[in-house]
């Protein structure tokens, strides 16, 4: 059970589960959650990658870059939701509609 | 010589520009310009006849001036003037006729309104007629033709305030017209056939048999319309009587010894090339307008209409000679007949203007051209009179007067051509019967006018006087060129005119076209002879059928060619035979004709009334002109009337209905356009627009705003990559 596909199989259902959450929910911060579970799901993956099929710390250095690259995302992403609440009175991202036809 | 005949031909032309426009400033309204450009034209005529045509004295001789005037393509157009015996004598006769009606007319329009006018439209006369007797092909003549008529037209309707006159003028044009159709048609045959309008390369195109036959014919007895129309010969005599509304000069002039012998002329230019069967036309035309003509005479009042029928009866004297093929003698006749016709006319002005006069004088409203009106006028007129004498017996043919000469040599060359053509023995017939009335009318004229006392009275006979020199000496001058002396040198043969210069300058012309041989056996194409004219027109001898007139041995001249010979030495024996027996006859002819009017009008011993009454309607036929105008109303012009007011029918009813039915058949399919347009175009462009609007509406859908629902989209986009990339 100690194989790579067990790790990639698990990514992936993260991948799905945080797609999911991007697609699906009302809220913005849950949007952002689904946002993160995506990212990680693939630094995941490439610590997988790098414990089964090579040396160094390759796949290890990106996971971490992944990590850092989420933390500024969200940051901004976070910006970006509190303009939004401030433009609309609600966290819903149903309602940033403007760009509609 | 050119340069001589073109200022002859021009100078009236200038005088003509400058007297109508600026007549009425110059002193004595511009006559001066008028009178110099056709005097000098008369010296210059007189100068050309001396020296080249009595100089060289020669039948044959000819100038001839050619220019280039229309080149198109390969076809050159040559126009030019002919300075032959012919166009020189016509020189001399036009310009000293008008010289003198010029002069005349300083008198007789003096005080006109218009005076200039008239003055400008006599040169524009002088110069068109010029141009006609000096142009050497047909369309120039035909030109000029026209151009003679519309002078015609102007001086005939000069007094256009009055009623009749523009009437007059307007029925000679047009009858004139009538005529001229014709000649165009001959003329356009003619170009046709031969490709050439000269007169010179049409009669070598006719002796080289490009035009033959019934064609030729045709050709000539169309062109002879022309004269039929210019010459009043019947049945377009009708406009000249009525003519006599212009101003005596004008009358002089024109309708008695120039423009009308503008006809007698064509004939005479063309006579080389008239088929015998169109020279009989032109024969008995001739002759039925001599008797005619004369048998109205008789009959008139008017001195004017008297003079005027019998100029229409001398002009078919002159055809009827140049179609008997007495060629000399009809352009004798043309000569003479100018110089006494326009002396009479002119002294008939002189006897008009005086009456004018006294009849003013008592404020009668007498017709002063009536002869019933005058009378005894000799010893008030003693000039007028014995020109108007002299110049009556040139015209009733008493012996030693111009007139004798002419007629008797047109009254030989008739009888001879009757004696060589038994069957045409009407001619001499109608010709001697004329002579005999002319003879009649012409000194009743004279008993009427100038014997007798005067019959409006002693009141008025005091305002009676001779006329000013002015209109006298023309008289003078004509009537001393009506005795017989001045044609009949060298040789003052006072019977004939055979040995004077004018017969021997005029022999009559070989005829151009080939004749055919009657006699079988006969092989013409040993002798031919060639044609005495210019030396241009020789016979083809190809035809093994050709024979020309003079080669004929006499013993073959009367078997072969019996109907058709002209110039045989056969006929020249009878032509000698006809001319002593006319000769007699005529003086019979003419000494009756004068004794039945000095005993009706003189001695009054025959009563003018009682055989008025018993000629009745024979009388009637005479005075009212045989009806000639009334049958013509009620025919021609009522017909003309009558399909001009059926085709205005037509017109209105047929062809413009047409039109309005197409423009209501356009206005249906207009509608029909137009609902097409509107609901079918407009429909589908509307449909194009509301599918395109449809999907738009559709795809636009699609662009919610929502980050969401583009994330399901790039997912969905995802899976259809997958799709195709794995399977």
């Amino acid at each position: 059970m100690n194989n790579l596909t067990t790790y990639l199989a698990i990514s992936a259902i993260l991948f799905l589960l945080g797609l999911l959450a991007m697609m699906t929910r009302k809220n913005a911060v849950s949007v952002l959650m689904g946002v993160e579970l995506v990212l990680n799901s693939a630094g995941l993956n490439f610590v997988a990658f790098n414990r089964f099929n090579g040396g160094g710390v390759n796949g290890q250095a990106a996971a971490l870059f992944i990590m850092i690259i989420a933390a500024a995302e969200a940051a901004v992403a976070l910006a970006i939701f509190l303009n939004l609440y401030r433009l609309k009175a609600t966290a819903e991202v149903d309602k940033a509609d403007t760009l509609q036809w | 010589m050119l340069s001589l005949a073109l200022y002859i031909l021009l100078a009236p032309l200038a005088a003509f520009t400058i007297v109508i426009f600026f007549g009425r400033k110059l002193p004595r309204n511009g006559d001066f310009v008028s009178l110099f450009a056709i005097w000098s034209g008369l010296a210059a005529s007189l100068y050309l006849f001396f020296t080249q045509m009595l100089g060289h004295y020669d039948p044959n001789f000819a100038l001839n001036y050619r220019f280039d005037w229309l080149v198109w393509g390969s076809y050159t157009l040559k126009i030019g003037i002919a300075l032959d015996n012919m166009s020189m004598m016509m020189l001399v006769v036009v310009t000293l006729v008008s010289s003198l009606v010029h002069l005349f007319s300083t008198g007789y329009m003096k005080g006109d309104p218009k005076y200039h006018r008239f003055f400008a439209f006599l040169s524009f006369f002088s110069f068109s007629m010029l141009g006609l007797v000096l142009a050497d092909n047909l369309l120039v003549i035909y030109a000029f033709w026209e151009l003679v008529g519309l002078s015609s037209y102007l001086l005939i309707g000069f007094w256009h305030e009055k009623e009749a006159p523009p009437n007059a003028a307007k029925k000679a044009f047009v009858t004139n017209r009538i005529g001229d159709a014709g000649m165009l048609m001959g003329i356009l045959i003619c170009f046709g056939a031969l490709g050439t309008l000269n007169l010179v390369d049409i009669k070598s195109g006719v002796a080289a048999g490009h035009l033959t036959g019934g064609l030729l014919t045709a050709a000539g007895i169309l062109l002879f319309m022309g004269a039929v129309g210019k010459s009043a010969q019947f049945p377009l005599h009708v406009w000249l009587p009525d003519a006599m509304e212009g101003p005596t000069p004008v009358s002089a002039l024109i309708h008695a010894a120039t423009m009308v012998a503008a006809g007698v002329y064509l004939v005479a230019r063309l006579f080389p090339i008239l088929t015998p069967d169109a020279s009989l036309v032109i024969a008995y035309v001739g002759g039925f307008t001599a008797i005619f003509a004369s048998t109205i005479a008789v009959a008139q009042n008017d001195i004017k209409r008297v003079l005027a029928y019998s100029t229409v009866s001398q002009l078919g004297y002159m055809v009827m000679a140049l179609g008997a093929g007495a060629y000399m003698a009809g352009f004798f006749h043309l000569v003479t007949h100018a110089m006494f016709k326009a002396c009479l006319f002119l002294a008939s002005g002189s006897v008009i203007h005086a009456m004018h006069h006294s009849l003013h004088h008592i404020h009668s409203h007498a017709d002063p051209q009536d002869m019933r009106n005058m009378g005894g006028l000799k010893k008030y007129m003693p000039v007028t009179f014995w020109t108007f004498l002299i110049a009556t017996m040139a015209l009733a043919g008493v012996p030693f007067f111009s007139g004798f000469l002419s007629k008797d040599a047109i009254l030989g060359g008739t009888l001879a051509f009757a004696m060589e053509h038994p069957k045409h023995w009407l001619l001499p017939v109608f010709g001697f019967s004329a002579a005999g009335l002319t003879a009649f009318y012409m000194f009743r004229l004279i008993y009427l006018t100038f014997y007798g006392t005067f019959r409006p009275g002693e009141e008025a006979a005091h305002h009676l006087h001779e006329s000013p020199r002015s209109m006298t000496t023309p008289l003078i001058t004509l009537a001393t060129l009506s005795v017989f002396v001045f044609y009949a040198a060298p040789a003052f043969n006072p019977t004939t005119p055979a040995g004077g210069w004018f017969a021997t300058l005029f022999p009559t012309p070989e005829r151009a076209y080939a004749m055919e041989v009657k006699h079988e056996g006969h092989e013409g194409g040993g002798s031919n002879s060639e044609v005495t004219e210019s030396a241009e027109s020789t016979v083809g001898t190809d035809h093994s059928q050709l024979s020309t007139l003079n080669s004929e041995l006499p013993e073959h001249a009367e078997a072969v060619n019996s109907e058709h010979s002209f110039n045989s030495s056969h006929s020249a024996h009878l032509e000698h035979l006809a001319h002593n027996w006319a000769m007699l006859i005529s003086i019979l002819v003419a000494g009756l004709g004068i004794w039945v009017a000095t005993l009706a009008y003189y001695k009054w011993t025959i009563d003018p009334e009682k055989w008025r009454l018993r000629l009745g309607v024979i009388y009637r036929g005479m005075y009212n002109k045989w009806w000639s105008d009334e049958i013509y109303d009620a025919t021609a012009i009522k017909g003309t009337l009558g399909m001009s007011r059926f085709l205005a029918w037509f017109d209105g009813a047929v062809i413009d209905g047409v039109v309005n039915g197409s423009a209501v058949v356009t206005r249906g399919v207009s509608f029909v356009n137009g609902w097409f347009d509107n609901k079918v175009i407009d429909g589908l462009v509307n449909l194009t627009a509301t599918f395109v609007g449809f999907w738009g509406h559709f795809v636009r859908s699609f662009q919610t705003g929502q980050v969401q629902r583009y994330v399901l989209y790039t997912l969905a986009g995802i899976g259809i990559v997958l799709v195709i990339v794995l399977v």
